[in-house]
């Protein structure tokens, strides 16, 4: 399925596996949490990428002490009214300091990226191309952001704090 | 009054440009109706029974002259010359054509306004008590506060998608104007000994098919700690949160499902890893947001003007109208004046284009340009010298704003109902029309004094009958519109839920009833009591004989 990182279109490595499904012998491979918990010793002894993909009702805290093993981590929207991965993906980033991909999969849409990308998401997974290209105009369209989140953006308070403190320490024009 | 900066602007003007973009998909077939819902609800925008419905955020119920102009004229050029203000201190306009609705927000941004978080399973717009600033009991001013929530709430990324609509009240007194404990979150601003600001925090309440009254959760919250507090609620309850149900997923249900013990446990585990991060305010920004709202440049005036006195002598009519829309300030020689939107016969919260205009005028001159919203759906003029007050009434009359009914039997609460909602059982707004002509006599009205009545078309009590002295819910039965009527509902400090009185009664019977449940009141009342005094000190039974003897 076509994926959106960077704001860009990019080719999609990786590959599910179902839970009935064989591992391939090689290539990354994204699994669900309960193969995780069921085959744990085979799929660390593949010796090749891995990712795992986390239901909504699935928890931060239930792989937080295996992160170093994912290379993704791909949380699901069952429907985009499902507001719990927004959550997950920020305990994640900031409570769990996990550095490697975040993808957002399911019932993902255009206008819930910016919220997405805000709370540590940067890989988006679209249904079809012509949605994907249509969505990447939407992470620019409001600037300014009232909170501090997972990307780090400078919050309106923040700024306008840093402005007053260099007028009154003369650093500013 | 708070004013946006340049970041607060391109905010608004952004947001704006991207629900054009929206709009455009939509008319050219881009997204289905299905898809342009989440998107229109997020800004407001409501497909009603006959027509799509705007909702217009007006943050704790403050507007400026200024911005109550812009309202009268969207009203007049693409609505049909009036609006309708709610229990939530909002407006809406009842006949926006959708194609226009992004130059009405354009409009409103013009003048620092927007329709954001108006609608969807988001975090509201923040209300709070109409008299911040200006009432006589106050401890500290909820606007600040209200305005911090407001910041920190819009476009929140990881809570725009919770479980279920999310209502925070603020109050800064301790006669609650706001209803904070019929609110998901509800915060009392107040002191410690020091007199340092904090908070009460309360959550869990709500009205809806399963009323509560929220748990206070904290005594005091340092105000520092805000922001990182709510987060901390905020986060438990987008994890824990009911989504198989739409009726079991406020935060109450999952207050009640847990226990207090257990919600606050979880809620302080959370804070405990978030406080003193980057999530609450940097210190400064407190105190930027602060001084909009410093007091007004009030004159030195004696209490008790002269001339007041005297017209209230020599005028009935204005003695009326002081008694029961007139409130104490808390500067000496000012007092808080209340404009009714419920005159004999009309619809509850509604005001003309023309009634606006004379509203924004008669502010700008008396009130310092300023107005609220009450979520009792009727308007403020919060800072008016007392020797004005005889002017204004009387310009208030010309434009048939000075009914003197605040707080009395006609000055009903009533939700859309089944003349715009699709949801509704029953008709509000006539019963509402029927009830304020039946006792249409202020003599009588004055006489039977305090009485709040509230009705709500169906079980999601947008007319907080639950909170009502007199509650009425209209129910469906076999097709016909009955009404359940509830007693002894208050939304103050003693907040309480009314007791349902007995079987519901069809359309045409409840004005008798609100008769029967009076000349019941006035026959058992002691010296002095209200009808909730009374009703507090007999209870249900007296009133349940009267009502169902007679049918
Ligand atoms: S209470 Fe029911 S009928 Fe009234 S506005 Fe709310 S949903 Fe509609």
């Amino acid at each position: 399925m076509p994926l959106i990182k960077n704001k860009q279109i990019v080719a999609d490595t990786w590959q599910y596996v179902g839970d009935e499904a064989a591992i391939p012998a090689d290539g990354g491979v994204i699994v669900s949490l309960a193969r995780w918990q069921a085959e744990r010793s085979v799929l660390v002894g593949r010796n090749a990428p891995l990712g795992i993909r986390l239901k909504s009702d699935e928890s931060a805290e239930a792989i937080a002490d295996d992160l170093p093993r994912f290379d993704v981590v791909a949380l699901e929207f069952p429907t985009f009214k499902d507001g719990r991965p927004y959550s997950t993906v920020r305990l994640l980033r900031e409570r769990h300091h996990y550095t490697g991909e975040l993808r957002a999969v399911g019932d993902i849409l255009r206008d819930q990226l910016q919220f997405m990308r805000r709370c540590g998401f940067d890989a988006f997974e679209f249904a079809d191309e012509t949605a994907a290209e249509k969505a990447i105009s939407a992470f620019d369209e409001i600037e300014a952001v009232y909170q501090t989140a997972a990307d780090w953006r400078r919050s309106a308070a923040m700024i306008r704090t840093d402005t007053a403190n260099a007028f009154l320490n003369g650093t500013c024009g | 009054m708070y004013l946006y900066d340049t970041i607060d602007q391109s905010l608004v003007d952004q947001r704006v440009e991207q629900f054009r973009g929206q709009v455009r998909r939509r008319m050219a077939g881009e997204l289905s109706e299905d898809e342009f819902k989440p998107l229109r609800l997020m800004n407001g925008l409501y497909l009603q029974l006959h027509a799509y419905m705007l909702r217009v955020a007006i943050p704790y119920g403050t507007l400026s002259s200024h911005q109550m102009r812009k309202l009268a004229h969207i009203a007049q050029r693409y609505d049909k010359g009036y609006g309708h203000f709610t229990t939530r201190q909002n407006l809406q306009f009842n006949w926006p054509k959708l194609e226009e609705t992004p130059d009405i927000l354009a409009e409103l941004a013009d003048v620092q306004m927007h329709a954001l978080q108006t609608s969807g399973n988001c975090i509201r717009n923040v209300t709070a008590d109409q008299y911040a600033g200006a009432a006589a009991d106050e401890v500290a001013d909820p606007r600040i506060t209200a305005e911090v929530v407001r910041q920190w709430s819009t476009l929140h990324p990881e809570f725009s998608f919770l479980p279920r609509k999310f209502k925070i009240a603020v109050t800064g007194s301790s006669r609650d104007r706001a209803a904070v404990r019929v609110h998901d979150i509800g915060l009392v601003v107040k002191r410690d000994e020091a007199g340092a600001i904090g908070y009460q925090v309360i959550v869990g309440g709500g009205l809806g098919r399963t009323p509560m009254i929220g748990a206070t959760v904290r005594d005091f919250l340092p105000k520092r700690h805000l922001l990182s507090y709510l987060e901390a609620i905020l986060r438990v309850y987008n994890q824990a949160g009911r989504r198989d149900n739409m009726y079991k997923a406020r935060i109450k249900i999952l207050v009640h499902a847990l226990g207090a013990e257990e919600f606050i446990r979880r809620v302080e585990a959370e804070w405990e890893a978030i406080r003193d991060s980057a999530v609450d305010l940097p210190a400064g920004e407190h105190d930027r947001i602060a001084t909009f709202f410093a007091p007004p440049r009030f004159e030195a005036l004696p209490n008790n003007d002269g001339e007041f006195a005297r017209y209230r002598l020599e005028d009935r009519e204005f003695a009326q109208w002081a008694r029961t829309n007139v409130a104490p300030h808390k500067q000496l020689g000012y007092a808080i004046a209340n404009i009714s939107l419920k005159p004999e016969g009309g619809i509850p919260g509604d005001a003309t284009t023309e009634q606006m205009n004379a509203i924004a005028a008669i502010a700008e001159r008396f009130s310092f340009g300023e107005i609220r919203v009450t979520h009792e759906q009727n308007l403020v003029l919060p800072h008016v010298r007392q020797a004005d007050l005889y002017g204004v009434w009387q310009t208030l009359k010309s434009h048939d704003l000075a009914t003197p009914n605040l707080g009395l039997i006609s000055d009903i609460i009533a939700c859309p109902g089944m003349d715009y909602c699709s949801l509704a059982n029953a008709r509000s707004i006539p019963l509402a029309q029927d009830i304020s002509k039946r006792f249409a006599d202020l003599r009588r009205q004055h006489d039977i004094g305090e009485l709040k009545v509230k009705i709500s078309g169906c079980i999601n009590a947008c007319g907080h009958h639950h909170v009502g002295h007199i509650g009425l819910l209209g129910v469906d039965r076999k097709g016909e519109e009955y009404y359940q009527i509830t007693l002894g509902g208050s939304a103050d400090e003693n907040t309480n839920l009314g007791k349902i009185v007995g079987p519901a009664v069809p359309y045409d019977k409840v004005g008798s009833a609100i008769e029967t449940i009076t000349n019941t009141y006035i026959g058992l009342r002691a010296d002095g009591e209200s009808f909730l005094d009374t009703y507090r000190r007999v209870g249900n039974d007296p009133f349940k004989e009267t009502l169902y003897a007679a049918h």
